[in-house]
This record gives C-alpha cells, sequence and structure tokens, in this order.
C-alpha cells in the first residue's frame, strides 16, 4: 500500500531527508558496510588470518574511523587528521552494487509502496502533465517543419518530459536556470509562449535573441533562463557564480543548470563541481543521463557508476533519481533546492532517462542504435502515460481533457509558426549592436561597407532582412 | 647580457613620464596628491578603490588571498573580507567561467590569471562564453563586470611558460576588449576604467615592470579612457607604435635615432581591441614611416594587423614599408632570451628607423 505521509511538513522532509540515497556520510557508511566483497561479517573488525590474503585481495575501504583497533595512531596532515593501517588496501574502483535509483511510480504509473514524495497539489499536477504534453506537441510540429524546410534546424526533448517539467515544477522563478539545449520544458513552465519559442525558432523581428543564434537557443531574462551556447558544460561554472552571487545577495534563490551524460565527460564539469564545493554555492547540478551523447553511448563516455559518484569525489551530496517518474523528479528537485539554498552547498542529481528522439534534426540515431530500443522506452518506460496513470488515479484529469488540450496545443502551434514565418527577420543593424554595449569605431565602419555592398549587389544578399 | 643587467640593476625612467601622460581625472581636484609607487603597488590601489567605490565586487584567483604572488591584492582580503576576495582551486576554466557567472548576476569580477602563460584553459569561456554573452541573449543579458588580470611578457629568466605576451589570440575575439598600460600611473587608470567598462576586459600587466617601474601616481580615484591612443613622444619623421614594457625599449631607440637626426613619435596604443586607428593613421599621415614593435612572435602577432589597417589607410602616405621589430617565431627561451627580444638595436636598425646606409633587413 502506498503510503502517503501525511504528517507534518518538517517531520516529513526529515525522514524524506534520511530515507532518499542522498549520500549523507553516515547512510553512506552504513550502506556501504552491508556490501563488502567477501560476504559474513565485515572484515575490518578482523584481521584476516592469512596476510598474502588481504594483500591481494582488493578491499572496500570504509568511511568510518572504524580503525580503532588496527591501528590507533593518527597524524595531521595538510587537510586533517587520517588514521594508519598496516594492511594494503585500494578503494575500490567501484561499488559492489550501483547506487540505488529513486522512483516514486512504477512503470505503469501506480505509486509503489513504500514510496516516500513531496506531495504535489492538483493545480500543480496538472499543469505538470499539461506542460508535458505541451512540450511533446511542441518538438513534434517543430521537428516536422524542420523537416519540410521551414526551420534550418530543431532539437527535440522526446523521452525527458519529466525532468524538464518536472524540476521546473519544483524550483521558484528567482531561481536562475543555466540551460544546455534540452530543457526547453523549464521555460515553458515559466511562462514562455508558444509564439515567443516559435519567434526564436524563426529568427525574426520579435525573438529575444535578435535573430542571432541557431532555433532552440532560447534565453529569456524575464523567466530567469539564461540564453543557451551550443558549447558543452561551459555553463557549470557560470552557474556556479551565479549561485555564489544570490548566496552573497542572501536571495532566497538558488542556481540550477542543466547538462548531460556527454557533459559530465567536459573539464568545465570538474571545474564547477570542486568550485561549487569550495565556494560553497547554492547550485543544483542537473544530469540528464539518456544514455547517448550524439552517436556515443554511455560505455563510450565514463566507466565511473553514472554521474551521481562523482559527486562525492568533490565533497557534494548526489542522488539518483528515475528521471522517467515525474513525481520522483520533483521532489528531488524541491528537497535538493531546499538544502542547497539553506545550507549554501551544491547538490548533484543525476536523472537517468533515454533520448527517445535523435540528437537533432542533423541525426539519423538510427544508424548507431537499434530501432527496437527506442521503440521500447518510448512505450515501456514513456513519462507521460506513467504520470498520466497517477494523475488520473487522482480523479485529476480525463481522456476528454486530453483532448482538448491536444487540440487546443495543435491550434495554437500552427497559429505561433504561420505567425513567426511571416513575421519580418531583425533589422541589418542588429548584426552589429550589442557586440558591445556601444558599436565600436570599426564596427560602424563595417556597417557602412555591408550596406555599400548590398546597395551594389542587391540581389545577392537575402530579401527578407529588412535594411 | 648588458640589457639583461640594466632590467634588474636600475629603476626605469618610463616613457611619457617626463612629458606627462594626458590623462583624465574623475575628481577635479586643484591639487592632487600623489605617491611614488611601483606597478604592483598602483594596481593595488586600483583594486582596493575597485572595491571600495562597489560593494558587490569581487577580487578572486590563485593566491590572491594573501596578497598574490606579484603582491596586487595585497592586503585586499584583510580590508573587504575573505567573502569578496579570496583564493580558488587551481583551475583557470573554473575561475573565469566563476567570473561570468557573478558577472551576469551584475556584480564586478575582478579575476587573476596567475601568469599569462596559464590563461589558456580559461580561452574557451572567453570566446565562447564571455565575449558572446551579451551578443547571443540580444542583450538580455551581459558580462560587462568581468575583468580578467593577468601578468604577461619577458621577466629575464621565465623561459616558456613565465615569459608569454598572448594578447594576439584575445585580440581576434570580438565582444571583448584588450588593454595593456605601460606605467604605474597608467596602469591604475587603465585598470579602474576595464574594471568599470561595460564589456569583459582582458587587463595583461607587464610583470617585469612590477617592481622595476616606479612613476608618481595620484593616489584619488581616477580613469583613463579605453580605445585612446597616446602620443606619448612628438615627432616628424617616424611613428613608432607599441605597448607595456616594449615602449621603454622603444623610447631608448627615439633618443638614440634622435642623435642621428631622426624625430621620432612614440604612440602608446594602451587598448589593443577596440583600437585606436584614427591616432595612428593620423600620426603615419604625418611621418610617413611606421615601426610596429612588440615582444610576442611577429608572425601573426597584432603588430600584422596595425600594418595591414594602416597600408590600406596610409598608403600613399607611406615612404618605406611598415616595419614590425618583435619577437622570433620560437618558444620564448631561456638562455637565448636576449637574442629572442625585440632590443632597441633591432629597432635602430630595422629599415623605417635607420637612413638608408645603415638598413638591415629584418
Amino acid at each position: 500500500m502506498a503510503q502517503h505521509l501525511k504528517s507534518s511538513k518538517s517531520t516529513f522532509l526529515n525522514v524524506l531527508r534520511h530515507s532518499l540515497a542522498f549520500g549523507s556520510p553516515s547512510h553512506a557508511s552504513r550502506h556501504l558496510r552491508q556490501k563488502l566483497p567477501h560476504g559474513g561479517p565485515p572484515s575490518i573488525k578482523k584481521v584476516s588470518p592469512n596476510p598474502l590474503t588481504r594483500l591481494c585481495n582488493t578491499m572496500v575501504d570504509t568511511l568510518s574511523s572504524s580503525h580503532e583497533d588496527t591501528n590507533s595512531q593518527v597524524m595531521d596532515f595538510p587537510g586533517g587528521k587520517v588514521s594508519f593501517t598496516p594492511e594494503i588496501h585500494f578503494i575500490s574502483e567501484s561499488n559492489e552494487e550501483r547506487v540505488p535509483c529513486y522512483r516514486v511510480l512504477d512503470d505503469n504509473g501506480q505509486q509503489l509502496p513504500n514510496s516516500q514524495f513531496v506531495p504535489v497539489s492538483k493545480e500543480i499536477a496538472v499543469k505538470m502533465y499539461s506542460d508535458m504534453v505541451t512540450l511533446q506537441m511542441m518538438d513534434n510540429i517543430f521537428y516536422e517543419a524542420q523537416r519540410q524546410g521551414r526551420l534550418s534546424f530543431y532539437a527535440t526533448a522526446y523521452g525527458e518530459e519529466a525532468i524538464n517539467i518536472a524540476s521546473a515544477a519544483a524550483l521558484s522563478p528567482d531561481d536562475v536556470i543555466f540551460p544546455q539545449y534540452r530543457e526547453p520544458g523549464v521555460l515553458l513552465w515559466r511562462g514562455f509562449t508558444l509564439q515567443e519559442f516559435a519567434n526564436q525558432c524563426f529568427g525574426n523581428k520579435s525573438d529575444y535573441g535578435k535573430g542571432r543564434q541557431m532555433p532552440v537557443h532560447y534565453g529569456s531574462n524575464k523567466l530567469n533562463y539564461f540564453t543557451v551556447s551550443a558549447t558543452i558544460a561551459t555553463q557549470l561554472p557560470n552557474a556556479v557564480g551565479a549561485a555564489y552571487s544570490l548566496k552573497m545577495d542572501g536571495k532566497d534563490a538558488c542556481a540550477v543548470t542543466f547538462f548531460g551524460d556527454g557533459g559530465s565527460s567536459e573539464g568545465d564539469f570538474h571545474a564547477a563541481m570542486n568550485f561549487a564545493a569550495v565556494m560553497e554555492a547554492p547550485v543544483l547540478f542537473i544530469c540528464r543521463n539518456n544514455g547517448w551523447a550524439i552517436s556515443t553511448p554511455t560505455s563510450d563516455q565514463f566507466r565511473s557508476d553514472g554521474v551521481v559518484v562523482k559527486g562525492r569525489a568533490y565533497g557534494i551530496r548526489s542522488i539518483r533519481v528515475d528521471g522517467n517518474d515525474a513525481l520522483a523528479m520533483y521532489s528531488a528537485v524541491h528537497e535538493a533546492r531546499e538544502m542547497a539554498i539553506r545550507e549554501h552547498r551544491p547538490i548533484l542529481i543525476e536523472a537517468l532517462t533515454y533520448r527517445v528522439g535523435h540528437h537533432s534534426t542533423s541525426d539519423d540515431s538510427t544508424r548507431y542504435r537499434s530501432a527496437d530500443e527506442i521503440e521500447w522506452w518510448n512505450k515501456a518506460r514513456n513519462p507521460l502515460s506513467r504520470f498520466r496513470t497517477w494523475v488520473e488515479s487522482n480523479g485529476w484529469w480525463s481522456d476528454e481533457a486530453e483532448s482538448d488540450l491536444r487540440s487546443r496545443i495543435k491550434k495554437e502551434m500552427l497559429e505561433a509558426i504561420r505567425v513567426a514565418e511571416k513575421t519580418e527577420k531583425p533589422n541589418l543593424n542588429h548584426m552589429f549592436s550589442d557586440v558591445y554595449d556601444v558599436p565600436p569605431l570599426n564596427l560602424r565602419e563595417q556597417e557602412l561597407l555591408v550596406r555599400q555592398a548590398i546597395k551594389s549587389h542587391p540581389q545577392d544578399y537575402p530579401s527578407d532582412v529588412p535594411l | 647580457m648588458a640589457s639583461l643587467l640594466s632590467r634588474f640593476c636600475r629603476k626605469l625612467a618610463l616613457p611619457g613620464s617626463a612629458h606627462g601622460s594626458r590623462m583624465t581625472s574623475t575628481t577635479a581636484c586643484g591639487s592632487e596628491t600623489v605617491k611614488s609607487l611601483n606597478l604592483y603597488s598602483a594596481i593595488n590601489q586600483a583594486l582596493h578603490i575597485a572595491l571600495e567605490t562597489d560593494p558587490r565586487s569581487y577580487v578572486f584567483g590563485e593566491d590572491v588571498g594573501f596578497g598574490g604572488v606579484f603582491r596586487c591584492t595585497t592586503g585586499l582580503a584583510e580590508r573587504f573580507g575573505k567573502n569578496r576576495v579570496f583564493n580558488t582551486p587551481l583551475c583557470e576554466q573554473g575561475i573565469v567561467g566563476f567570473g561570468i557567472g557573478l558577472a551576469a548576476m551584475g556584480n564586478r569580477a575582478v579575476v587573476e590569471i596567475q601568469v599569462a602563460d596559464y590563461i589558456y584553459p580559461a580561452f574557451d569561456q572567453i570566446v565562447n562564453e564571455a565575449a558572446k554573452f551579451r551578443y547571443r541573449s540580444g542583450n538580455q543579458f551581459n558580462c560587462g563586470g568581468l575583468t580578467i588580470r593577468a601578468p604577461y611578457g619577458a621577466v629575464g629568466h621565465g623561459g616558456h611558460y613565465h615569459s608569454q605576451s598572448p594578447e594576439a589570440f584575445f585580440c581576434h575575439v570580438p565582444g571583448i576588449k584588450v588593454v595593456i598600460p605601460r606605467s604605474p600611473r597608467e596602469a591604475k587608470g587603465l585598470l579602474l576604467s576595464s574594471i568599470r567598462d561595460p564589456n569583459p576586459v582582458v587587463f595583461f600587466e607587464p610583470k617585469w615592470l612590477y617592481r622595476q617601474a616606479v612613476e608618481e601616481v595620484p593616489e584619488h580615484d581616477y580613469m583613463i579612457p579605453l580605445s585612446q591612443a597616446e602620443i606619448i613622444r612628438e615627432g616628424s619623421d617616424i611613428t613608432l607604435v607599441g605597448w607595456g614594457a616594449q615602449l621603454t625599449v622603444m623610447e631608448q631607440a627615439c633618443l638614440d635615432a634622435e642623435k642621428e637626426g631622426i624625430s621620432c613619435e612614440l604612440i602608446d596604443l594602451k587598448t589593443l581591441l577596440p583600437w585606436d586607428k584614427e591616432t595612428v593613421e593620423a600620426s603615419v599621415k604625418k611621418t610617413g614611416r611606421l615601426l610596429i614593435s612588440h615582444e610576442a612572435p611577429i608572425t601573426g602577432g597584432f603588430g600584422a594587423e596595425i600594418s595591414a589597417t594602416i597600408l590600406e589607410r596610409c598608403f600613399l602616405k607611406l615612404e618605406a614599408p611598415v616595419s614590425r621589430v618583435c619577437g622570433l617565431d620560437t618558444p620564448f627561451p631561456l638562455v637565448f632570451e636576449p637574442f629572442y627580444m625585440p632590443t632597441k638595436n633591432k629597432a635602430s636598425s630595422s629599415s623605417s628607423l635607420s637612413s638608408p646606409s645603415k638598413t638591415h633587413i629584418f
């Protein structure tokens, strides 16, 4: 039976904190002590009779100071006390078991027994589900538009709708977002309209980015969503600096940054994680581990147990979540945010998911993975259907609501595209503005030269850019 | 060897100091108090003023807390606290990336890269993030509050990794500014301008001058404008353009040339990006000759940009080809440093500066 905890919030959250696999020190060491490779009682308490055995086996090192009976001497090296051991131990390259994954709903959307989660109201749940549907439909229609040649490029977030929407729902509008490029759902949740998305994709004069970047490179200062840049993981250290600013200004807000499994290999990931820990910055690192970095599977990306285990290397509290479980994502982000702000610390969230779509419209992923695999994830682990089941089980959704929503979104999307397509492009002078706060002399001269060139050879230049 | 010894054995007579550099003071005081300061102290003063005048400004980098390996950040942590002046982990991409994030939230982030030779891990952050932050967002966001300080240039014994002049890499990046001061008084004013400029700035400090250069520096808060070159020595026969520590060498070459009856006009560019073409153009149209000198290797150095631009603008007024007297196309050597450097005699023997009978092809 589902244990829907209705106790007071602080008690609830205390229980949650100790039971969720956040890897707080006491929890982790208990966890590890049970998992020693040899079975039987932990051999750290006993000295093996065979010294050769001890020397030849690798052992899982415990993290607590349970070495009292092996060696009572300690030494103060810079960085703190460490106890000594006369035994040659290598910390294993991995734990016996992988870090477990927090989930609330099973594959069919049924709440798991003993599941713990932060309750969501009907309004929030319905908005979450509706926005997941909207995101998926927006992706469908923009993707098709690209295939038809009306858009130059597009990247979908298929399969990652729960990560997108549920994380956004758990944050406050004051939390600043540093996205990678597969998180438009966060903008959607905050109120970015379909028209605003379309304007950026078509690069028209209503695009806040003034037509300078490829489609899906959204940004919105009013929604605290920093503009997407295609460079991988560069946003991570930026987010740490922003978080530090929020802390210094005493804001009740954190920075949140997203990246993929591929992004966790970049140097900026390591730079950012280390800085975040040292600077005690209130930042959430949300990794969308979707199994693929374009055509590179995670087995070619790292040899660790995913990304969650890397948190400990930097002194960062971490959790692994089922990224296709909207309730689990919501709860994890909600909890992480509280800890980050209250305790001035970074949190790492590894959301396990699957990239159902191609990397982008420039990719055909059937060339490197089986269509069956894609199909399985799309059907069996679909985040929308799982959450829909749960929402409906509360009596908050219906087939009628679904079809009403879908027909409304479809109409809105087609209208947004129609309007975006016929809206004129930004003026040519926007090629030269914003390079600096004020255009320097060399840019003013270059603009004159370009305008002269256009005057002499208008046929060589696109006619839809106003001069 | 002589030049090496002379570097270390005497305090420098700074170029332009006898003539007084043109400077805009932010406070109109009748009698300004000045103090004799070396370069690192002048920079230190600028940082004190920057932190004092903007409570949302920060100074950080490796070893910044105890005063920095070149003493530029002395006293800042004690005065402004470790939350605003702090050490960072040893990671340039992290330092600059973190600084961009701080600046993006409206703060002033004055980051220190310990030595310009180590700036390259941060190159991606500088080129792809800082330089494009405002443009790509349609001016919704900017990181104009970012200033990156790095000691650059030859120091007499620095070898490959303590002597580099990487300014040319950065001059090729639209969206940032590149500033290089020649002296303590210039450094203080230019650094304050850079910190307060609403664009990200890379500020290279000639490390050789940290202790060697001493000058009267006004104690008050003043700024020297960016993108304005200064004629620090007027002349009529040839224009010389340089920046940073090289100007000292070039001034010596000017003095030598003057003995031969050649009147030299010496220009300190100060800001390399965006650079003041107009001042250089006007000067070359007057003199008809141009010599550019920098420590950085000649191929692809910033001298090439100046040369090409002046050729375009002043071709018919030129009496001789534009000369570049620069470092060689080798990694910066240790034992061979005196041979590598663009010395005053190399400048003097260049085709632009010497009389026809003494011309060497350099």
